[in-house]
């Protein structure tokens, strides 16, 4: 079921063609911080009350940052069996950092939440170091049906969206996989606010392990296979508030002493129910990758037949306003509830998306238009996000949200520059916000400069990403901070 | 975008089915040889060229040309360490080596074709051979710098990459482009470039001086009138432009203009850079339901051979399969039968039908200042019209199908940055096309069509 759940949502991540968001889409809905960040009141409760009647079963199977540390625990194991101890709570740390979370959010510092919050922290692993390898692998697909002549599978670019989102996710799993190899669960009930506010309520869960101190022999072996270190075999007792209800501990037991029972009725018969533990056998295929080096033709000097000109990369100009996806309503709404979890950005099939670099939004998603633009036909981003940062919108809704403003710079465009006739803007603009003019009012046979109606405009970018002007478009996107509907 | 899905199925089964075919194929033929041997036809059609190549005579020089000339602007190219298109000289040579053995010996270059490497190739290729056993025909390629210093630095730079002494047929390459007549006269009377190719002649280092024709039929008027005793001329001809060209230049009018005075004609496109060969299904099949062992292309050259005032029909063979399906038909070549004659005027008339773009792949528009692969784009669309994949309306039966294999065709053969979306239709394409396509106006419609194709509202 845990394997289940961490395969589905990790592809969330991975497939770039959203066929799995269509069926799946809701695993990342009913994660614990989006669920309140969206104030999505149903999802809260309902994991309320499934850690109430469970334990915190949540970060067992529905976390997938939780499986992703039973895999490395599970390796952890392989090197070392019985290799866990019980450890002491560390109490006041959980409690800081679940301070620091609800001070964050309610300041308005999402972006530190999203740091230390485990869906994020997955999100951030999946899509900056487990993606690049997905879509390499469709590459090598894709050349493989290329020669056979075969449309199964096409070509996706891989580039680095966010260098600092990317050491941040690195650093993030290699900080996990030492802890989680070594010690299981640390991470989950040091630093995790999630898990330490499921173990306020898992403490008064109905069905819990219980040790029947009559049949246990104390040999230990219990505490020895938890990965949530809660186990004080001296003591014969479970701290409730780290248990993660993996069961481990019951399928160890040579005594048959633990059991998975309602709480003070210590039944007699009542076999282990509900969740037996996922093992973590989870295969991992890794595709070999391979680098699609990117040839650019050279720019000849001779004027000869055929061959290319050289085309520049286009560079991020400077903008007053960061621009913000279609449905995130405002810069605030997005900053606010944005949990910088980036399946946004794998979603968004055109490389518009890409984390921010700015402390204030560090890690959420900005909008630029130097690889594509925000198609017409696309609402991804809208459809993925499971906070509620960028609500849903429809495509027909989505041709009425202005969420920037096209700014035209007369020195770039090549009508000034080559003296050359040109209007790809125009031609390109999905609302008519561009009309082409004679440069010159008294001459209307003059060349013709783009001018932009900034009522029409809904700065989707189609007239920046296509501007032949590089590495400086001579048209580009003002972001808005507060979305408005034209 | 794309629904990935879509079609995956079918290509892993298509590849299990190949492993099921070979399978099977091998078992068949271990049965079939148990079989009476003595009803079984060993030899395939395939195989090598046997006859004899058909030679036609120069009235003027009396030289003795193989109705088959090597076209040498489509060279068989490779990357160099640095991803750098390079021509493969080995393969050129290969290519030379078998086209003389089996009596082609003509050979038509130009300083401009394949970023210039094309007569350096030929120089090196050629150079193995005795000097008495080929001619070689190159062009004064000058429309985009009519200087006469830098024109006749580009002659004298052709004699010494072609490595001869005297080229045997120089032709002014490429009259009725640009503004027509006034070009020509930039190009060649007013710099004086032309009284120099003549006095060329008189020395022997030209044996024959010539020119191809594109475009405005005026100009080809006008230097047929023009008091110079021209040895040959180079025209586009095919069974197509034989009365549908474009803009009306039929190949018939030019033909019988210069039949008429008895000069040579060289043909070029015969096959409309490939799209006589890569026909639409219907198409091929109606040509190979006359003659089933024959090739698509065979048509099309037996027709510009047919015509008794040729020279020569140039071919631009990239792969050695070309050659030996060439040499097939031109030893000897087959003239038509008048029924013949009537059955490829009406293909012509079929073909014309489709909406097909004239691009002949000759890159004479590259490279586009802003970066955009045009024959890339206008190729990638023909080839998709001929194999039913350009969609009209999201009610054909096989849109979602066609729309696929249009869109990721299309970016597999064309970098995003230099597709249809990027052309600034600035037109300074346009007045190098030989065929006369308004390019930006075909792109434009292209990029329409994907636009469409990508939004689903066709």
């Amino acid at each position: 079921m845990a394997g289940v759940f961490f395969a589905l949502i990790t592809l969330l991540f991975l497939d770039f063609t959203g066929t799995i968001h269509t069926w799946f889409g809701w695993m990342a809905k009913i994660q614990f911080l989006p669920a309140v960040l969206a104030l999505n009141v149903i999802v809260v409760i309902a994991l309320v009350l499934l850690t109430l009647l469970m334990g915190r079963i949540y970060c067992s199977v529905i976390c997938p940052l939780g499986a992703l540390q039973d895999i490395f625990g599970w390796f952890g194991k392989k090197a070392k069996k019985n290799r866990y101890t019980y450890s002491k709570p560390l109490s006041v740390l959980r409690y800081v950092m679940l301070g620091v979370l609800v001070i964050a959010l309610v300041a308005g510092f999402t972006s530190v939440a999203a740091l230390i919050a485990p869906y994020s922290a997955f999100g951030r692993i999946a899509s900056n170091l487990f993606a690049p390898v997905y879509l390499w692998g469709n590459n090598l697909l894709a050349a493989v049906a290329e020669r056979a002549d075969s449309y199964a599978f096409y070509h996706v670019d891989v580039w680095l969206k966010g260098g600092i989102t990317f050491v941040v996710a690195l650093v993030t799993l290699i900080a996990l996989f030492v802890l989680a190899f070594k010690n299981g669960r640390t991470y989950c009930n040091t630093i995790c606010p999630v898990g330490t506010v499921l173990g306020f309520l898992s403490r008064y869960s109905i069905l819990k392990p219980m040790i029947d101190t009559s049949k246990c022999n104390g040999c230990g072996l219990c505490a020895k296979n938890c990965k949530a270190s809660c186990i004080d075999p001296k003591n014969h007792a479970i701290d409730y508030s780290r248990c993660v209800v993996c069961l481990d501990c019951i399928d160890k037991c040579r005594k048959g002493a633990i059991k998975y029972v309602p709480r003070k009725k210590v039944a007699q018969e009542a076999a282990p129910s509900g969740a037996t533990a996922d093992k973590g056998r989870r295969a991992f295929i890794t595709s070999t990758a391979i680098f699609a080096g990117a040839s650019v033709a050279q720019a000849q000097k001779v004027k000869m037949d055929g061959g290319f000109a050289t085309i520049e990369d286009k560079k991020i100009p400077k903008r007053e306003t960061p621009i913000t996806p279609p449905g995130s309503l405002s810069a605030k709404n997005l900053a606010q509830h944005c949990t910088a979890c980036q399946l946004c950005i794998s979603a968004c099939p055109n490389q518009v998306l890409r984390p921010s670099g700015d402390l204030m939004n560090f890690m959420q998603p900005e909008t630029s238009y130097e690889r594509g633009y925000c198609r017409p036909e696309c609402t991804k981003c809208s459809e993925v996000c499971p906070t509620g940062a960028i609500k849903p919108i429809t495509k027909e809704e989505k041709t009425a949200i202005q969420i920037g403003h096209a700014v035209w710079i007369a020195d770039n465009c090549i009508v000034n520059r080559d003296g050359q006739k040109c209007g790809n803007c125009e031609r390109h603009c999905p609302t008519g916000a561009i009309q082409m003019v004679p440069k010159d009012v008294n001459d209307p046979k003059s060349l013709k400069i783009p001018v932009v109606n900034t009522e029409r405009c809904i700065g989707c970018g189609a007239c920046e990403n296509l501007c032949p002007s590089r590495p400086f478009s001579a048209i580009y996107v003002e972001g808005h901070e507060v979305h408005r509907e034209i | 975008m794309i629904n990935k899905e879509f079609g995956r199925r079918g290509f892993l089964k298509k590849l299990g089915m190949a492993g099921a075919v070979i399978s099977g194929a091998s078992l068949a033929g271990c049965s079939s040889d148990n079989k009476s041997k003595n009803n079984w036809t060993v030899e395939g059609t395939g195989g090598k060229p046997t006859g004899e190549m058909t030679y036609r005579t120069n009235p003027n020089t009396g030289d003795k040309v193989s109705l088959l000339g090597y076209g040498c602007m489509r060279w068989p190219m490779k990357k160099d360490e640095n991803g750098k298109d390079i021509v493969d000289q080995e393969k050129v040579n290969e290519l030379v080596d078998y086209a003389i053995e089996h009596g082609v010996n003509f050979f038509d270059t130009a300083p401009v074709y394949l970023q210039g490497q094309s007569e350096t190739a030929m120089g090196i290729a050629l150079k193995r051979h005795p000097r008495e056993k080929f001619f070689i025909a190159t062009k004064m390629s000058n429309p985009r710098m009519p200087d006469f210093k830098q024109s006749v630095e580009m002659y004298k730079n052709s004699l010494k990459n072609l490595q001869v002494d005297y080229i045997d047929y120089y032709l002014l390459h490429s009259i009725g482009g640009g503004k027509g007549i006034e070009t020509f006269k930039e190009r060649f009377i007013d710099n004086g470039l032309l009284d120099f190719l003549l006095k060329e002649r008189e020395a022997g280092r030209i044996r024959n001086l010539g020119w191809s024709f594109h475009g405005d039929v005026k100009t080809f008027d006008y230097v047929l009138a023009m008091d110079v005793k021209w040895d040959f001329a180079m025209i586009q001809l095919n069974y197509v432009d034989w009365r549908h060209a474009s803009r009306n230049n039929h190949a018939e009018y030019l033909y019988n203009e210069l039949a008429k005075r008895n000069i040579p004609v060289n043909i070029m496109e015969p096959l409309l850079g490939g799209r006589l060969a890569k026909m639409s299904d219907h198409l091929v099949a109606r040509l190979k339901q006359r003659r089933p062992e024959a090739s698509v292309a065979s048509w099309a050259f037996r027709f510009a051979g047919h015509h008794p005032g040729v020279l020569t029909v140039l071919s631009g063979m990239t792969y050695k399969e070309h050659l030996i399906d060439n040499l097939k038909t031109f030893s000897p070549h087959e003239p038509l039968t008048d029924e013949e004659l009537e059955f490829l005027e009406e293909t012509a008339q079929i073909y014309k039908q489709y909406p097909i773009v004239d691009c002949n792949d000759c890159k004479y528009c590259m490279p586009c200042p802003y970066g955009i692969d045009i024959p890339g784009i206008l190729l990638h669309y023909n080839k998709c019209v001929n194999e039913g994949n350009v969609a009209k309306s999201s009610q054909d039966p096989n849109y979602a199908k066609a729309r696929r294999a249009y869109l990721v065709s299309y970016d597999r053969t064309v970098e995003k940055l230099r597709q249809a979306d990027h052309c600034t239709s600035c037109g300074q394409c346009n007045e190098h096309c030989p065929q006369r396509i308004n390019i930006p106006r075909e792109i434009e419609r292209i990029d329409k069509f994907i636009e469409q194709l990508k939004q689903e509202t066709l």
